[in-house]
């Protein structure tokens, strides 16, 4: 395999993770142009990206800019590159429909990270399906080397065709590491702009012609996957049951049936049907693998090649071998092989929570304490406002969601809503994303909705990365930075309806957030403060609990910090008869940060300062 | 069996993926196929953690199936209990007495189970327990517990304790000499406390 790739093979062997293996390969492929929108969990291509000075490297606002940014260096000439996360190619899909119409120019890979069985997303989506709706060809690696491989290949295969080429990634791919065999560079100069309106300007009369272009491009494609070297059969001894298989799925199937006849789809779309035709002529019957959805099943079937597949197997998470060893005992009426091993034991949760400390935990603390309210959320770490102990966030749908369902919550709300105020909650990167065009709409059509925006100054759910917000490019160094307050006034505000708040004062925001839901118009409350996570968040004296003052009355459990610790629970009767319970509390002093928060809500003056208790936040980092 | 699988559980921030990542670097020196995969939904925001390692000829799928886990190691004692399951009959779990309480406890939500260990010997597994965060506290670093973990699976592998430790100790050689000294007794310590316990009477 691989024999047609460019460049001979390089001497030593890395241990790379499939993000890894990606970014190399980018760079190896003498790509010049590479930008991306952070996204569990393709973010750390573009992080390794950022460390080769030979190209350029962007976060961009969002997906869809990060692929026109690609489309425009590809239109140069240039290899160009983009990363994003399966819900990233919905943004960015406009673009991708019509750039499969003018098609590119020098070899434009899009990398699509699906994140099957859902460790961090808002919903789990098959992306394949785009190579179908956009007609680009789809390469799927099963492991960290195919990603290097089929990277180089796709920006060849991108170039011989002039067309995008998407690299469909999943979870089991971008964080699985393993060896990872590199090959020699390539140089690649771009050939440059070549005007041509009939091939640039999308107006109908360019567009049209170029349509049968595009189908006669899937053609030649559809033959080049009948005879590439990364779809390929596997012949196996035992004939009963024959897979067709790609991506991860493909090293399940092998670990679970090494005797199996097994087709591997590598380059998976244009589908090679004769390579499946000649499968089914190896085994009495053929069990269609893929995550997620049932693509290649139903082309099979459509094809007249009898298949099973999701009549058996699951549509949703991963296909790993203990998935797909009862489901063929199944189908062959064999009993499930029973387990040997131990019962899986009941243990409580472990919910992702906020960082101790984190400047959203008094947004939540003062939200959670308001009555009357709508709160329409969105995504990041502010999303897990909608757990424990705060219950304060309403919806999560997607990337700048809140502010057109606040309107619509708004406008569209009877009776049973009328006295409620309606407050949409957005981060920093998500309003710069897609959530300041639904605050211009809100403005625009006079809605009354009070935004909180969130400034953390990062991209804090997906590790820290800089945006427009954070005055830092990728690198880290100085950029011009959006004053959001200014933005907004912009966007249409009133300025008096625009207020910046320290997060930490949880009088003054519940104060605020009281008087702005009050006004019937559109305002914001930005706060500033940054994200524990980020490298120059700086930690003050951290507080202790005095254990003879604390009363139980848990109002700073109610912050959700996780520092503070209930070392004892009671149950107290009021002398009205009334039972309330107590919980008495610690604070975990090494890992207090002295954010001061806490400390708010304690009537008995219990929190006091202490001095560090084991100075773990001021020891090296990696020990 | 010709591939060996190793299952470190825990919780985001406590050094899984490290430690993993320092086996892995054990395993390819000695030639090994090596496939390291992790769950780490949020890990960052105190989610739990997987890490899976796989090492031997040829790696196919990277992922430990439940009942196929050689080594559990538990960094966390709850977490070890959640993941008992993927031990294979015979396995071995080595787990940290240490616990980290969630929110969803401290707000009376949930309960942490009392005796997380007892409850794994009472399904019958070889359980080693240590307290690794003490231990890295007396060392003077809480960072040290993942040395100390290390140092507990050193003489449960397929290969000499040796490799592990010199993969241990060329994370910080040319970057942190300083740290050297101290993360080789975190590794001692490791070692001792698991050496300790396989000395005690069996229903111990
Ligand atoms: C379309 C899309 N792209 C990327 C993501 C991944 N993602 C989830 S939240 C988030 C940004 C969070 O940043 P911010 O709004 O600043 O909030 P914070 O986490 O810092 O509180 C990203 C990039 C996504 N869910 N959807
Ligand atoms: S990463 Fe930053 S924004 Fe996210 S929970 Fe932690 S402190 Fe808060
Ligand atoms: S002061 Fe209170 S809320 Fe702030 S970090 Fe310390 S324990 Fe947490």
């Amino acid at each position: 395999m691989g024999a047609s790739l460019p460049g001979s093979v390089v001497a030593s062997r890395l241990f790379l993770s499939g993000n890894e293996a990606v970014a190399l390969a980018v760079r190896d492929a003498g790509c010049r142009v590479a930008a991306a929108y952070p996204g569990t969990p393709s973010t750390e291509i573009l992080e390794e990206l950022a460390k080769y000075p030979e190209l350029y490297a962007e976060w961009s606002v969002n997906e869809k800019v990060s692929l026109e940014v690609a489309l425009g260096a590809s239109m140069v000439g240039a290899r160009a590159f983009c990363a994003m996360k399966h819900v990233g190619l919905n943004v960015a899909s406009d673009a991708l429909m019509t750039m499969t119409v003018t098609g590119t120019e020098g070899g434009l890979v899009i990398a699509v990270a699906d994140d099957v069985g859902m460790s961090s997303s808002q919903n789990e989506q098959d992306s394949r399906y785009w190579g179908r709706f956009a007609h680009v060809p789809v390469y799927e690696p099963a492991d960290a080397q195919e990603a290097y491989d089929m990277t180089r290949a796709a920006f060849a295969l991108s170039e011989a065709h002039r067309c995008p080429v998407i690299l469909r990634l999943t979870t089991r791919i971008c964080h699985v590491k393993g060896r990872v065999q590199p090959r020699e560079r390539e140089a690649h100069e771009p050939a440059g702009f070549a005007k041509d309106a009939r091939r640039w300007v999308m107006v109908p009369g360019n567009a049209k012609p170029r349509l049968p272009l595009m189908h006669q491009r899937d053609d030649a494609l559809r033959a080049e996957a009948e005879t590439s070297e990364w779809n390929t059969l596997y012949e196996g001894s035992d004939r009963r049951l024959g897979f067709v298989a790609s991506g991860p799925a493909f090293m399940h199937v092998r670990e679970a049936f090494p005797d199996a006849p097994v087709l591997k789809l590598g380059l998976s779309h244009p589908l090679p049907i004769e390579r499946a035709r000649q499968l089914a002529t190896m085994a009495d019957r053929v069990l269609v693998v893929e995550e997620t959805e049932p693509l290649v099943e139903t082309e099979l079937r459509a094809a007249g090649i009898a298949c099973f597949g999701k009549e058996v197997l699951p549509r949703i998470g991963e296909l790993a071998p203990d998935v797909l060893r009862p489901a063929v005992a199944g189908m062959f009426g064999e009993p499930v092989p029973k387990a040997v091993h131990a019962a899986l034991q009941a243990v409580f949760p472990r919910p992702p929570t906020m960082c101790v400390a984190c400047p959203h935990l008094g947004i939540y603390y003062t939200l959670a304490q308001l009555r009357n309210i709508n709160i329409s959320g969105d995504i990041g770490c502010y999303s897990l406002g909608a757990g424990q102990p705060w219950n304060a966030l309403d919806t999560c749908i997607s990337m700048g969601a809140s502010m057109g369902v606040a309107l619509g919550m708004d406008k569209g709300r009877g009776e049973a809503d009328a006295k409620k105020s309606v407050v949409a909650v957005i981060g920093d990167s998500t309003f710069l994303h897609m959530g300041m065009q639904g605050l211009l709409d809100i403005v625009w059509n006079r809605g009354n909705v009070t935004v909180l925006l969130l400034d953390n100054r990062a991209v804090g759910m997906t590790g820290g990365q800089e945006n427009p917000g954070t005055g830092r490019d990728i690198h880290g160094e100085d950029a011009p930075r959006i004053d959001f307050a200014r933005l907004c006034e912009a966007l249409g505000v009133k300025k008096e309806r625009i207020r910046v708040l320290d997060p930490y004062q949880l009088p003054v925001l519940f104060k605020a957030l009281r008087e702005e839901t009050k006004i019937p118009e559109p305002s914001v409350i930005i706060t500033d403060r940054p994200c524990v996570l980020i490298d120059h968040y700086e930690a003050t004296q951290p507080y202790k609990v005095i254990a003879d003052k604390c009363t139980g009355c848990g109002n700073c459990i109610d912050v959700g910090c996780p520092a503070i610790h209930v070392t004892r629970r009671a149950t107290e009767v009021k002398p009205s008869g009334k039972e309330v319970e107590l919980a008495f509390v610690r604070i975990e002093t090494s890992a207090c940060t002295g954010c001061g928060l806490c400390v708010q809500p304690c009537a008995p003056e219990a929190i006091v300062h202490a001095a560090p208790e084991h100075p773990v936040n001021f020891l090296h980092k990696n020990v | 069996m010709t591939i060996t699988n190793i299952l470190v559980c825990g919780i985001g921030g406590q050094g899984v993926m490290t430690a993993t990542e320092i086996l892995a670097e054990a395993a390819l020196s000695l030639g090994y196929d090596v496939k390291k995969t992790e769950v780490a939904g949020m890990s960052q925001r105190g989610g739990v953690v997987t890490s899976h390692l796989r090492f031997g000829p040829q790696v196919l799928s990277p992922q430990i199936m439940p009942g196929d886990a050689d080594l559990l190691v538990g960094f966390e004692a709850a977490e070890a209990l959640r993941w008992s399951h993927m031990l294979r009959p015979g396995g071995v779990a080595l787990v940290n007495l240490g616990r980290l309480v969630p929110p969803v406890v401290n707000i009376g939500l949930y309960e942490y189970p009392d005796d997380p260990i007892a409850q794994m010997r009472a399904l019958g597994l070889e359980v080693h327990a240590f307290d690794a965060s003490a231990m890295a506290l007396e060392l003077g670093n809480i960072r040290l517990g993942n040395t100390v973990m290390l140092g507990a699976m050193a003489d449960r592998l397929t290969f000499p304790a040796d490799v592990l430790l010199n993969a241990v100790l060329a994370r910080f050689g040319a970057r942190k000499p300083q740290l050297v000294d101290i993360n080789r007794q975190a590794f001692e310590r490791g070692r001792q406390a698991v050496a300790a316990r396989v000395e005690e009477p069996a229903n111990a």
